[in-house]
């Protein structure tokens, strides 16, 4: 359960992209803490620079103003406490799912038999027992998903960073996905966070939602979801799920909307152009 | 069992390319039988087939087809290492790659093959002319194809390896590489294609040794069945390089 020091601290983030048509604002001072153990979700319309956040949180982005804090340390690039876990498809397609899996055991060193031994624990975790032999191009998407999953579990991170892993996948296969991140998240008390723009997967999975604006990206409002842990999907079909949906939705309707609406505009604009 | 069930076996299509090929030179020989295609210019592919067992016995084919293989094994191997290492240099350095990318594609079509008469000077009349202009002509296409499939990397697996705290060499052999490797693989066998050509092209105008020569020679003597023989060896050297480096390939980079 939640204890009283964040694990993880963003203070203040603003970042800047130099475009064609000038200097664009992706995220506009976002601060927000996550606590040890809990499942936060960052929710806005396609645009917000949600991504962004994510590459800023994972070390994989600078320039920017802020500061995003991890255990008590700046973070300054790629930070051994934190997995990441992205939204393409990114197996290794040349090795087997056991050698994906203890990847990051094998850059760290540890010994064949015990990383492969390893592995095979976070295989049996994400439910793919039976296909460690088995190549990244034989496996569904979901399954890929998955093995991606393992492999940044077996690195064992204090906060797991999540874009959209299943934005890929139908809706049937999602909701079954996101069981097992509930399952993992309740055997490992594994801290998370999930960049997403599902509505139904940000409240199925989630301790708080971060909603966000639409362009530049600011932080909204917090919504923190009260329903009962342990969750399954089943939860979708309770009222209370309907009343956050709802609730959660109000808040995202006129953010998509002004999304869509730029959208509109700037293919109107870059149509005259071409006219 | 049907013949639906016969097309789902494994060497299904190995058959089905053997039976196109005799079917192919079955026809050939009807077409030339009927008259329809001149015997002085394609001899019947009966004719190609009796003529092995005296181009084995009275040419020495044997020799020259391992001189052949030598030499082409020789520059592929060379072009391998150096055009791979070439093409990681041009990723690596983005001056050296915007100095010399368009210069290396123009070299890729430039006939090399006229220039033995500087090789000749250079290394004497030796197999090393004929090495070193196979590796020469054939170099470009493996420094390109190297380039752009390291070039090609998905930026996710990059991300995914920098997010692992990858040090830049880990990054290169355990990511980049791996992934670049199919793509390399097709500038090896453009390069091999280009090298062979040009041994053959080579022995055939030094008259120096290997299958070149040989085709020379049985041409020279209008002994067409022979020289068809003869071109036979040079495709046979040409399809075990292929399989040579597909199994490599599938050996480096399995799963694919």
């Amino acid at each position: 359960m939640p204890t009283a020091e964040p694990i993880l601290v963003v203070e203040n983030i603003v970042k800047r992209f130099e475009t064609q048509d000038g200097v664009l604002t992706a995220v506009d001072d976002v601060s927000f803490n996550v606590m040890p153990g809990e499942f936060l979700s960052v929710i806005g319309p396609s645009g917000c620079g949600k991504s962004t956040l994510f590459n800023v949180m994972g070390g994989l982005l600078d320039g920017y103003e802020g500061r995003v804090m991890v255990g008590g340390d700046t973070v300054r690039g790629p930070h051994a406490s934190v997995g990441m876990i992205f939204q393409e498809e990114s197996t290794f397609p040349w090795r087997t799912v056991v050698d994906n899996v203890a990847f990051p055991l094998e850059i760290a060193g540890m010994a064949k038999t015990e990383r492969i031994e390893r592995a095979r624990h976070f295989i049996d975790l994400v439910g793919l027992d039976g296909f460690e032999r088995r190549y990244p191009a034989e496996l569904s998407g979901g399954m890929r998903q998955r093995v991606s999953m393992a492999r940044t579990l077996a690195s064992e991170p204090k906060i797991l960073l999540m874009d959209e892993p299943f934005a890929a996948l139908d809706e049937q296969t999602r909701l079954l996905l996101g069981d097992k991140v509930l399952q993992i998240q309740e055997e490992l008390k594994q801290t998370t966070l999930l960049i997403t723009h599902n509505l139904t997967e940000a409240v199925q999975l989630s301790d708080r939602i971060l909603v966000m604006t639409y362009r530049p990206g600011r932080t909204k409002r917090i919504v923190e979801i009260k329903l009962p842990r342990p969750r399954t999907s089943e939860v979708v079909g309770s009222d209370d799920f309907g009343r956050y949906g709802a609730q959660i939705w109000a808040e995202l309707r006129e953010e998509a909307s002004k999304g869509l609406q730029d959208d509109e505009s700037r293919v109107a604009r870059d149509g005259g152009r071409r006219a | 069992m049907s013949a639906r069930a016969l097309m789902k076996r494994p060497a299904a299509p190995f058959v089905f390319g053997v039976a196109c090929l005799l079917a192919l030179i079955a026809l050939i020989e009807v077409l030339i039988r009927a008259g329809l295609i001149n015997p002085f210019i394609v001899p019947k592919p009966t004719e190609i087939l009796w003529s092995f067992e005296r181009i084995i016995l009275e040419e020495n084919v044997l020799p020259r087809f391992l001189l052949t293989c030598g030499e082409a094994l020789a520059a592929t191997l060379m072009l391998s290492v150096t055009g791979i290492s070439l093409g990681v240099l041009l990723h690596r350095s983005r001056l050296v790659r915007l100095a010399t990318e368009t210069w290396i594609a123009a070299l890729a079509s430039a006939p090399l093959v006229l220039m033995y008469p500087l090789f000749l000077v250079i290394f004497g009349r030796s197999a090393w002319t004929i090495i070193m202009i196979a590796f020469v002509a054939a170099l470009p296409p493996v420094i390109l194809k190297t380039l752009e499939g390291l070039s090609g990397t998905r930026a996710v697996l990059i991300n995914v390896g920098r997010s692992f705290k990858l040090t830049p060499s880990q990054l290169y052999w355990k990511i980049l590489f791996p992934s670049a490797l199919p793509t390399i693989f097709v500038g090896v066998r453009l390069g091999m294609i280009f090298a062979l050509i040009n041994i053959v092209g080579v022995e055939f105008l030094i008259n120096f040794g290997g299958l070149g020569q040989l085709v020379n020679e049985l041409s020279e003597r209008y002994d067409l069945p022979g020289t068809y023989a003869a071109i036979c060896f040079v495709i046979l050297v040409s399809v075990m390089f292929f399989i040579g480096t597909e199994r490599i390939e599938r050996w480096l980079r399995p799963g694919t």
